[in-house]
């Protein structure tokens, strides 16, 4: 039943160490539950201790016609025993559920990489629907990768037929078939998803029983069905080294929720979070929810505007207002965003990025809002803007977020992106001990008899006082008129709009924000990539094994977008290059440029994909005139001798003024 | 010695600002802002724990001359801001001030979500039937014809119907008043007095851009003949008590019929009652011109608030839940790492 397109030869199979990390990639039908396949998969890797990317990569329908090529839902993961940052550039396994998820998987796909396919999903339909002449397991055009087909749904109606499901019921069973395959190559425990079939299916136990025997037929396939003698052996990825201490995975969804729930306890605020429907935000909405024992009331509004302006409302009577949307719905908001910066109110304002403009790419991935966050406001209309990394880092930020929003009575933009949202990695549980809480007293002081209360005055942050409706002799009226120094009284006059003007402008510039650290290398040097956001993972690698090849090539990852680290302007112009990937058209780079007269260079993508390690990698080989494939020593201090020269060469010609500031 | 306080009830004059009003004289709004601070002693309201909401055009300036707590948002979100004020702070006494084009046009989704959604605060609507503020253009509640600088050969659109969208929309509570007329505080009293969102149209007069469109039936001379007041419990009688609206059971429509000697009674006058949702429905309706104009409490049948459903909710949610945040970042599945990390 099972072939091999190509034979491995003995050498092919040496050639291959124990591997450290392992891609797998699950591709089906939107209808055949690959991102639960994937959730589980995910879970169980875990488990066994390996450090874990994951790249959820679904359409924007919720149920595509079957088998055809749009309507294709798949699944990465990335896990192996060294520290993962990306969901990997490549699979090396791709388990494929019908020809459509074949065709638009397959390219990506490591050459010697393993294509396990069901066979029984190959008929001249599906082969239609997916435009395929031939049906490429016959004929030969999979010659380059290890092809296992086996007739995945005969063999799940096989597994399951002593419970007597219809046979469009037992078909559904085939993800936990394969999910049973791929436990078994990678060595997974089981146990774990034994119980959460039981508990998933309480209410139809035959359901949970078959969807059982299902997993354990897959697993016991993989054990009987001698694969080893085609080259497809057991993996066991050892664990990764991690700090010691207690693990689970998150979202960037949940450590976002998570950390604005921190973070208004921190502040000791009750928290309401307005929300509208919009993909990949939502989530955010619906883990908020759960969370009513924390003070949390959430309010689904009835669009955008008046989720922000709820929100709004609320900062207003004393509680943290937080609203979170994508590009489109931030659009819609942000008069009543421009409102929160005139009447300098605390509120959150969370931004998963997807592809742009309009509805563009719902559920892909982009950092296109960067120019919508910083500048895309009627007016000076000045917030801070941050950028989470790392789906663990979202907790951080979230926190961060708050903090600010509070201390400088201001709304903060919060960054984060579709693949940030749905991507999951261990994430150590956090001592909660650890954090420095900074509680809010709102204002009561009653000035004194004959005295005015001013609700424009400013402390030495340049923050009002945040006065709660109810509190006795501090009324007051505020709005989005331009209002008078200290009174708040509406007032046009010239003198007091620059001033004001100002002042807004100050006190957001004159934000606490911690000095820029470089990630990996040093200050001074010959290249520096500077990335923001989700990107740190595959620049993360990228920058790690340049530095392995000996190249000198820092990394900086800006959290801090708006206002920009003090320091960032002399770190940048210390480097002889700036390289800064972006999945926009370049709009850090535009900012930083602007704001530091450097010659910062753009790697751009918008391809709905997150960047491929080996993308970063070439472009940093293309500026410091290295060949990656060559041996080099792996002395991250010393460069090899033949690139210097080229590079000065190169510095006087293209960045040979760094910047006139820096003269 | 103590010296002792008595507190006093407020009155009118507490309710003042120190900041210059700033509508064109003559305007109703005046007559408006009068009628409010004269019903706030009355309602026993206290003004740190009143707040006023507004959108944008002339009547939402109305915070700015209410010494209460304030907040002048932006065109057409008054109601999506005070829903964030009253759910963060159900004890707050709110009232939202807008305006025709503010709560029917920019703003006409957040009116129907506050009114089906029933939070519980008092929306005041000041239907001018034109934008004030932007200079005369015609508004949604403008009636046909209506030449403005945008519509110089008259509007063709239809009007809304303030009172009739708010009881499609789910409203509980639906009145009518008019700026200058000396019921106007009872009618805010009753709104007040409502639990749940009490919608009040008022017409008023916008002196410079639309002046005397309502006069048919507010100017002093025309009152008598063509103003409904009407009173819960009360027979729906105009006209000095020689006219009334009865049912007309065929067609199921109003109509007006003529009673002598005070017999309403056998003239089929209909008596008013403001739980009635199909009279509400037909007084909203009702034509003026053939018909009076029905002010007053048109409407009134209490449901259970927004507000108190949602905050019933929050404390079951959280019965018996306490609030541990470093249980809250372990839950989930979680596995613990050992050793030490070994050198790479």
């Amino acid at each position: 039943m099972a072939t091999a397109a190509h034979e491995v030869t003995p050498s092919e199979a040496s050639a291959s160490p124990a591997p450290e990390a392992v891609v797998v990639r699950f591709a089906g039908d939107s209808g055949d539950g690959m991102q639960l396949t994937g959730g589980q998969f995910t879970l169980s890797t875990a488990l066994a201790g390996n450090d874990l990317a994951t790249f959820p990569d679904f359409p924007a329908e919720i149920r595509a016609p079957q088998g055809t090529l749009f309507g294709v839902s798949a699944f990465q993961i990335n896990f192996g025993s060294a520290q993962i940052d990306t969901a990997g550039d490549q699979p090396d396994v791709l388990i494929a559920m019908n020809p459509a998820a074949l065709k638009v998987n397959v390219d990506q796909l490591k050459p010697g990489g393993l294509i396990i396919a069901d066979e029984g999903e190959f008929g001249q339909r599906n082969l239609d629907k997916a435009k395929y002449a031939a049906n490429p397991l016959e004929d030969g055009s999979l010659a380059k990768w290890q092809l296992l087909k086996l007739n995945i749904s005969q063999l799940t109606l096989d597994a399951v037929k002593p419970f007597g499901l219809g046979n469009k019921e037992a078909l559904r069973c085939k993800n936990m078939w394969t999910l049973g395959l791929a436990l078994w190559m990678f060595d997974r425990d089981r146990a774990p998803l034994v119980e959460w079939l039981k508990a998933k299916f309480a209410k139809a136990p035959e359901l949970a029983e078959a969807n059982i025997a299902a997993l354990n037929a897959g697993h016991a396939y993989g054990e009987t069905a001698e694969l080893g003698a085609m080259g497809i052996n057991k993996h066991s990825v050892p664990a990764a080294p991690s700090e010691p201490g207690l693990y689970r995975t998150v979202t960037g969804a949940d450590a976002i929720s998570l950390g604005l729930v921190a973070g208004a306890q921190l502040a000791e605020l009750p928290m309401f979070f307005g929300g509208y429907p919009i993909t990949p935000a939502s989530a955010i909405l619906h883990a908020l929810s759960r969370f009513k024992e924390y003070r949390v009331t959430t309010f689904q509004a009835e669009d955008e505007i008046a989720a922000v302006a709820s929100a709004l409302g609320a900062s207003y009577a004393g509680s943290l207002g937080v609203t979170c949307s994508s590009g489109p719905g931030i659009a819609l908001k942000t008069e009543a965003i421009g409102l929160a910066i005139m009447t300098e109110l605390p509120l959150v304002i969370v931004n998963a990025q997807r592809g742009g403009p309009s509805t563009g790419l719902p559920t892909k991935t982009e950092q296109s809002d960067l120019y919508q966050a910083v500048y895309g406001r009627n007016g000076d209309a000045p917030l801070p803007v941050l950028a989470a990394r790392s789906a663990a880092d979202c907790f951080d930020v979230a926190i961060e977020a708050v903090r600010i929003a509070t201390r400088y009575m201001t709304p903060v933009m919060l960054l984060t992106d579709g693949y940030l949202q749905n991507a999951a990695e261990p994430w150590k549980v956090p001592d909660m001990s650890g954090y420095e809480p900074f509680p809010v007293k709102h204002h009561t002081d009653v000035p004194a008899e004959g005295e005015k209360f001013l609700p424009y005055a400013r402390n030495e942050r340049g923050a009002r006082p945040w006065v709660k409706p109810g509190t006795p002799g501090l009324l007051h009226r505020i709005g989005g008129i331009e209002k008078a120094a200290g009174t708040g009284n509406i007032d046009y006059s010239p003198s007091n709009h620059q001033l004001m003007t100002d002042a807004r402008r100050d006190k957001i510039l004159g934000i606490d924000v911690p000095d820029q650290q470089v990630e990996q290398g040093r200050a001074g040097g010959k290249l520096v990539v500077v990335g923001w956001g989700s990107t740190y993972g595959p620049i993360a690698q990228a920058v790690r094994r340049a530095r392995r090849n000996g190249l000198d090539v820092s990394h900086v990852h800006l959290r801090h977008i708006w206002p920009m680290p003090k320091n960032l302007g002399d770190l940048l112009r210390s480097y002889e290059h700036i390289l800064v990937p972006e999945m926009n058209t370049g709009q850090l780079k535009t900012v930083l440029r602007d704001q530091f007269l450097v010659d910062a260079k753009s790697l751009t993508k918008v391809s709905g994909q997150p960047f491929r390690i080996a993308e970063i990698e070439a472009a940093i080989a293309e500026h410091v005139g290295a060949d990656f494939d060559q041996e080099l020593p792996a002395d991250g201090t010393q460069l090899p001798e033949p690139f210097s020269g080229h590079d000065d060469g190169h510095n006087d010609t293209k960045g040979g003024a760094l910047s006139p500031q820096s003269e | 010695m103590n010296e002792i306080t008595t507190i006093r009830p407020s009155t009118p004059k507490d309710w003042e600002t120190d900041q210059e009003v700033r509508w064109c004289p003559g305007c109703g709004d005046y007559a408006i802002l009068k009628a409010v601070q004269r019903t706030m002693p009355e309602i026993g309201a206290t003004p740190e724990n009143t707040v006023f909401v507004s959108g944008i055009g002339c009547s939402s300036r109305f915070p700015y001359y209410m010494e209460t707590y304030g907040f002048h948002t932006i065109h057409g979100r008054a109601p999506a801001v005070a829903t964030g004020v009253k759910l963060a702070n159900p004890d707050l006494d709110v009232w939202i001030i807008t305006g025709d084009g503010d709560a029917l046009s920019i703003g006409g989704n957040h009116t129907m979500h506050l009114l089906r959604r029933n939070l519980n605060c008092q929306v005041l609507l000041f239907n001018n039937e034109i934008y004030g503020l932007t200079k005369g253009q015609y508004s949604p509640t403008s009636r046909e014809g209506t030449r403005s600088p945008s519509t110089p050969f008259g509007s063709v659109d239809h009007p809304a119907k303030p009172c009739a969208f708010a009881l499609g929309s789910g409203a509980r509570f639906v009145a009518r008043g008019i700026d200058v007329h000396r019921n106007l505080p009872s009618v805010l009293k009753a709104a007040h007095a409502h639990q749940g969102a009490a919608f009040v149209e008022i017409f008023q007069n916008c002196i410079v851009y639309n002046d005397e469109v309502f006069e048919p039936f507010a100017a002093k001379p025309n009152a008598a003949l063509n103003q409904l007041w009407v009173e819960n419990g009360k027979p729906l009688l105009f006209a000095g008590g020689a006219k009334g609206i009865a049912l007309d059971t065929r067609s199921l429509t109003l109509k007006v019929v003529d009673v002598s000697d005070g017999d309403w009674e056998s003239a089929g006058v209909l008596v008013h009652d403001q739980t009635n949702r199909t009279i509400a429905h037909l007084l909203v309706e009702m034509p003026f011109g053939p018909f009076p104009m029905a002010l007053g409490v048109l409407y009134d049948d209490p449901a259970p608030t927004f507000e108190s459903a949602v905050v019933a909710q929050n404390k079951t949610a959280s019965e018996g839940k306490a609030a541990d945040l470093q249980k809250l970042v372990a839950k989930g599945q979680t596995w613990m790492v050992d050793k030490a990390p070994h050198a790479l």
